[in-house]
Formats: structure tokens, sequence, C-alpha cells
């Protein structure tokens, strides 16, 4: 029986001081997607900073996009949320970002190494420093090389238009039977580097949406016919309604079309499902009549302004911007990196054997240095999703045949009129 | 052995034993001020609570939303503006073109939404009754049939989609079937008459079983000696059908229209998930809508979203209060 109670008294005061300790440590929660490998190497990441950071335990709640997208805004604008998230959408709820500048350690090392990007993220006039960006995107095409040397058909090179890629693409598709040539992700933000290759123009001299013009008519009107055609692979756009966001990346990792366009952020991705299955490459943005250039974004990991611990969730945000943190994150998530000391000091080990990978990433590297009035625009543009929505929701309608091009022209003005109309409320 | 399970009886009761012991005194005193409607306002408390806090209190939230704007989610947030949003639901050029009007896609799901209704209850209805008809029969291996009809009612609607997603789409085991009998494989979910096919059949399939068992219930309390005299007299099955079977089976019919048209109406679930309200919008149905407006899109409508679910639940009600009143009429004549 004493050993009962000595026991029990042991016990009481080990979970007593364990209480305590836990309650020492302040709990930072991170919520997080991932595309690819990124949350396990982030989770590492973070691992370390406990180990060096006793006082601060980090949560790091591994996410779905779909939450990102559905889930997180509704949180913010109800002032909740978590501490830190990695978000895509940086402009439109850059009211809820949490302003890092009097809790860093070294403001001017943030501005030096991310301030090209803030406008992204802060709200038009601010100098806020609301975070980073964990990668910079570019949007860009990829080719099932095996296919297209199974097909005997030349893949088309550089300063090759959007219909050259169809027309080759289509090759490759009836000489393998493939059920389509292409495909491009259901989403606005992906067609309108499209768009912005045949001259569109979507902001106004106010600043405000511009009326939809024949440049983005162009392309969707493209669009429209290679769907007719069966060119485009049908799964993706039409069938579905609304601005749901469908992506092609299994029927490309599947061999099921020759051609790809999506974005950078899919390298990792591509290189660990495909294996060694197809060789593949990336080839940047088909040309318009006007561009070749693809859009850039990418995610950014921002403090939250809700937060009740702004103090520790600046130290976390420092350890994971430092230029030793972000270079081994690049390095390890095969990212193309958004830190300018990583840049411009080069030599990035990315850790990988694929032989994919490297001409890709160079690929995308050397792609983005192409640039349009619009792609140029967007990543900073409050109202890019005003477009996005209604681009995806109309063109799918016309694909699916229930109205016509000219119909959806005057009802995706209607709608932006609609959606600024309502946020301007 | 009786006295050990008198014994454990009185064991699982004792907590209870205690709780009664301990009210019962308030509870007299309460009685003997209110009499016994006030012991039964204490009885309904809790359930009323319960409803109060999540079905009544949302309910005018959700009307008080209706009448605001922006997108902001706190109602301080969003400036009033009365039946606005009805007013944009509301607003068409010509009522018989879906596209002049203002919220076009709100006109296309509530028309998608009234044919998937009228064929998916139908549908519901009638198969549910032929499942109940042949499981009531003493028919061998019934207690597994009615296992295997009831099982889909236990899986969830996102499982339902999912299966019948891979079955549908273009390398699912229904075009694996159709190539190796020599058919050209077809991609189902393309179409706008199979994808609306599809999501009356899953829906059907997913749901069936439930309403099985509401109906079995009633043709298994219709008496037996009913039968036996229509037997003697040599009535005709489909007579005996008519005139008594389905008369005696009125309220379980009755309850089964009514849960199947709401569950209809507010039919989300297994469809998002199997045709993301595709082909075009072609399965666009009013719950899919209303989540779309209220919470998918970047730029929210909250507003929109929530006037959009008032106008539903209106319809609903109305719908529900008919098909009551039907019903009973019904009932009425029958047991005159």
């Amino acid at each position: 029986m004493k050993f009962t109670m000595t026991s029990f008294a042991a016990l009481a005061v080990a979970g007593f001081g364990s209480v305590a300790f836990a309650q020492d440590r302040t709990e930072i929660r991170v919520m997080w997607y991932s595309d690819g490998i990124e949350g396990e190497i982030m989770q590492d990441l973070l691992d370390r900073f406990e180990e060096s950071h006793p006082e601060i335990d980090v949560v790091l709640d591994n996410v779905a996009y779909q939450v990102i997208q559905e889930q997180l805004p509704i949180q913010l604008a109800s002032g909740q949320g978590p501490d830190i998230a990695r978000v895509t959408n940086l402009k439109e709820q850059a009211e809820h970002w949490l302003d890092l500048r009097e809790y860093v350690e070294d403001p001017a090392y943030w501005e030096t190494n991310f301030g090209d990007r803030f406008d992204w993220m802060r709200p038009d006039g601010s100098d806020a420093i609301p975070g980073f960006m964990t990668q910079l995107t570019l949007t860009g095409g990829f080719a099932n090389k095996t296919l297209f040397e199974q097909a005997g058909v030349e893949m088309p090179g550089e300063g090759a238009t959007w219909d050259d890629w169809i027309a080759a693409s289509k090759e490759v598709m009836e000489s393998q039977q493939l059920p389509a040539a292409f495909a491009i992700d259901r989403s606005g933000h992906r067609i309108s580097a499209g768009t912005a290759s045949y001259g569109a123009n979507y902001i106004g001299d106010d600043g405000m949406p511009a009326p939809i013009d024949d440049g983005t008519m162009s392309f969707a009107t493209k669009l429209v016919e290679w769907t007719e055609e069966g060119l485009m692979l049908p799964e993706v756009w039409v069938s579905a309604a609304g601005t749901t966001y469908r992506a092609a990346t299994d029927d490309f990792i599947n061999a099921q079309i020759p051609f790809y366009y999506s974005g950078s952020w899919l390298i990792a991705n591509l290189s660990t499902k495909i294996g060694d299955a197809f060789d593949w490459v990336a080839i940047g943005t088909p040309c318009g009549t006007e561009a070749c250039a693809g859009l850039a974004g990418g995610a950014g990991l921002v403090g939250i302004k809700y937060t009740q611990h702004p103090e520790e969730v600046a130290v976390v945000m420092d350890y994971l911007a430092s230029e030793e943190v972000l270079r081994e994150f690049t390095e390890r998530t095969l990212f193309l990196p958004a830190h300018k000391g990583v840049v411009e000091a080069g030599g990035l080990n990315f850790q990988t054997d694929d032989p994919n990978v490297a001409p890709a990433l160079e690929k995308f590297i050397a792609a983005s240095g192409e640039s349009s009035p619009l792609t140029d625009a967007l990543p900073a543009w409050k109202w890019g999703n005003a477009y996005y929505g209604t681009l995806v929701t109309r063109i799918s309608q016309v694909m699916a045949g229930e109205i016509s091009l000219d119909e959806a022209r005057s009802m995706m003005d209607q709608d932006i009129a609609d959606q600024v109309g309502t946020a301007s409320q | 052995m009786a006295g050990l399970g008198e014994t454990l009886g009185r064991a699982a009761a004792w907590p209870f034993t205690l709780v009664a012991r301990a009210v019962d005194p308030p509870l007299r005193v309460w009685q003997r001020w209110t009499g016994t409607g006030g012991m039964a306002a204490v009885f309904l408390a809790p359930n009323l609570a319960i409803f109060g806090v999540f079905v009544l209190i949302p309910l005018v939230l959700n009307f008080v939303y209706s009448m605001t704007g922006g997108t902001g989610i706190l109602l301080d947030q969003r400036p009033f503006i009365g039946m606005e949003q009805y007013g944009r639901l509301l607003e068409c050029e010509d009522y018989t073109r879906r596209i002049t009007c203002r919220e076009d896609q709100f006109w296309t799901a509530v028309t998608n939404t009234t044919g998937f209704v009228i064929f998916q209850v139908t549908l519901m209805v009638v198969v549910s009754l032929i499942t109940a008809l042949i499981l009531n029969r003493n028919i061998r291996g019934r207690g597994f049939f009615r296992a295997v009809f009831f099982f889909p009612v236990l899986l969830s609607p996102v499982v339902v989609g999912l299966i019948w997603r891979w079955i549908l789409q273009r390398e699912g085991l229904l075009n694996l079937i159709a190539v190796n009998l020599g058919l050209e494989p077809e991609i189902w979910l393309n179409d706008r008459f199979y994808a609306f096919a599809a999501t009356i059949g899953v829906s059907t399939w997913a749901h069936m079983g439930f309403y099985t068992l509401i109906l079995l219930a009633g043709l298994q309390a219709i008496p037996r000696d009913l039968y036996e005299a229509a037997e003697m007299d040599a009535t005709p099955p489909a007579r005996v059908f008519w005139r008594i079977t389905l008369p005696l089976l009125g309220p379980n019919f009755a309850v089964v229209l009514v849960l199947a048209l709401i569950r209809s109406v507010q039919i989300f679930d297994e469809v998002y998930v199997l045709t993301g309200g595709g082909p075009g919008t072609s399965t666009l149905y009013l719950t899919q809508y209303i989540y779309e407006v209220g919470f998918a899109s970047i730029l929210r409508n909250p507003g929109l979203a929530a006037a959009a679910s008032i106008l539903m639940g209106a319809v609903l009600v109305v719908l529900t209060l008919l098909q009551l009143r039907l019903s009973r009429r019904a009932e009425g004549r029958r047991a005159r």
C-alpha cells in the first residue's frame, strides 16, 4: 500500500511537473498545405527549431489546399484562424496578415531578401512585412518526351505557339491512341497566362477590372474549339460547375496526355510519382500573338494578425525565413527560390537523382525572364480572383454547349461587376 | 442466476435512481406551483433549448444575413441592404430564358433541382416499394437481402460519390465491362443526360434502403387476415395490392414521400463528389449553388447564399405542408 501511495505521489508530481512545463511553452499553430513533399520537409525543419527553442511548441496542421481556399477565409473573416498559414490568395486577404515589422529581429533583412514581393501580400500603399514567399511559382507546360518519341513527333522548339503545341500533341494523341492531346488546369490563374499571351488586359486605368477584351476572348475561343475537337481532356473543364478547381496532374502522370499546362510547383510531385516510367520536360509557356509569358505567383507564409502570440510568431518566422533554412527548404522541395540572397548566391544543390528535374527547374528559371504587362501586374492586383472565377465558370459553360461565347463575354462582365459591387458594399 | 441478474440490474439503475431522488422534491414543488402543464414544459425544455440553439437561432440569423451585403462574415461588418439579395436572385429580363437572369446559375440550379426532385422521388418511392414488397415475401435469404439493400445507407455520401465516380469515369469499371463486351467506351459523366441520370440513380441507390425499411415496417403491420380473406374470395393479386396493401400503407407512404422530398431538394454531397455539378451546369443543384456562392468562391457572397437558402427553405415548407395535407385528406377519405 505504501508502495502504491508513493508511486501515485511520484506520478502526480511528474504529471503536474509536465503540465507546468507544457504551460510554459507557447503553442504556435501553422496551417499548411502541400503540393508534394514540402510538408514533411517543413516538419523536419520545425522539429529542429523546437530543439533550439524549447519554449515554443510549433504544431504543423497539414490540411488540403481546399481548406486553405475555402475554410481559412471564413476563419479569418470572423477574426480567428491559426497563428501562421501558408496561403496563395495573398493579396485578397492582406487585411488579415500580421505586420511583422515591429516583431522580427532585423526588418532590413526581410526588406532586402523578400521586399520585391511584399506588394503581392499587403494592402496597396502599406509598408507592412506580412511574411515571405516559401517559393516562387510560374505557370508553364510539361511534355511527355517519351510519348513524343514513340509517336515520332518532334517537340516544338523555342518560340513555339499554343497552336504549334496543340498540333504536335494532336499527332501524338492520334499515333498513341490517347484520350486527349492536352489539358490545362481548371483554374482562371492558369489560363490567364494564355490570355496574356494573346494580349489580354484585365486591369483598367483606374486599377479596377476592365471589360473582357479581345485578347481574353481569343484564348477562350481557342480553348473552346480545342475542347469541341476532342483535343483538350474534357474531364477537367467540362465535368464540373462553378469555380471548382480541377487539375490534370494525374492524367499527365498516367501518360494519358502528351502535353499538360500547369506550373513549376509540380516538379517534385511529377518526379516522385512518375519516377522512371517516362521522360518528361518542362517547356515554359507557349507563345500567343503578343507574348510567351507564364504567370508568376507562389505560396506565402504569413502571420495572422489575430494571433495571441505575435512575438513567438515572429521568432518562428525569423527562423523559417533565414537564408540557411530557406536554402535547405528549396533544395529539398525542388521549388524555385524566393529569397534574394539564395538566388544571388546560386549553387543550389537540388536533392534528387531524377535527371528530368534539373532541366525542368532551369527551364522555369529561364522562363521567369519572359514577361507581359498583364503577367507582371496580376500577382499584386486585388481583383485577380474576380476575373479568375468567372473565366472558369463561363468558359466551362461554353464548352458544355450551354451558352455561346458572345453570351459568355457579357455574362463575365456582369459577374465581375457584381463581385466588385458586393466587395465594395 | 435470477438473483444475480436482479442485483446487476439494480447496480446499473443505481445512478439513475440517485438522480431521480435528487430531482424529485424540486419537481414536486414545481408541479404544485404550475400544474401538469408546467411539467410538460420542464420535460420539453432540454429539447427546445437544443432546437433553439441549433435550428431556430441559425434560421433567424440566416434571414438577417440575407438582408445584408458585402463579403464580411461578422454581422457588424455587413451593411443592411433590405431585400436587395432577393431582388437580385429573382431579377430576370425573360423568365423563359435563364441566361437573361442576373443570377442565371440560381435559376439553373432551381430548374435542375426541380427535375431531380420529380424523377428521383418518383424513382425512390417506386423502387423502395417494389423492394419492400419483395423483401416482405417469404423468400430464401430474406435477412441477407434486407442487409444488402440497407448497407449503402450506412456509407458516407462522399464514399458513395467516389465509388460511383470510379465506376463511371473514363477508365472506370463500367467502361472496362463495355470494352470487354466489344462496345465503345463512353465518358458517362461528360454527357448531360447520363450525368443527370447518374445523380438520380446513385442517390436512389444510396438511400432506398432507409425508405424500404419504413415501407417494410408498414407492410408487416398490415393484418394477415385481410390477405387471407382476399385469398378466400380469389381476389386477383393486383386488386389486393391496390385495395389492401397500398391504402393501409398510406401513413408510411406519406412519411417516405415527405422525407424523400426533403432529402431530394437538399441533395449535395454525393453529387458534388460525383459530378461537381457538371458537365457545364447540368447537375448543379440548389445546395451546391448556395455552397459555391457562400463559401467556395474567393469573393464570397454570404448574403446572396443566405437569401437563396431562405427561398429554398420556404419552398420546402410549402411542399411538405401540401404533401401532409394531401395525405391526411386521403386518409380521411379512407376512414369514411
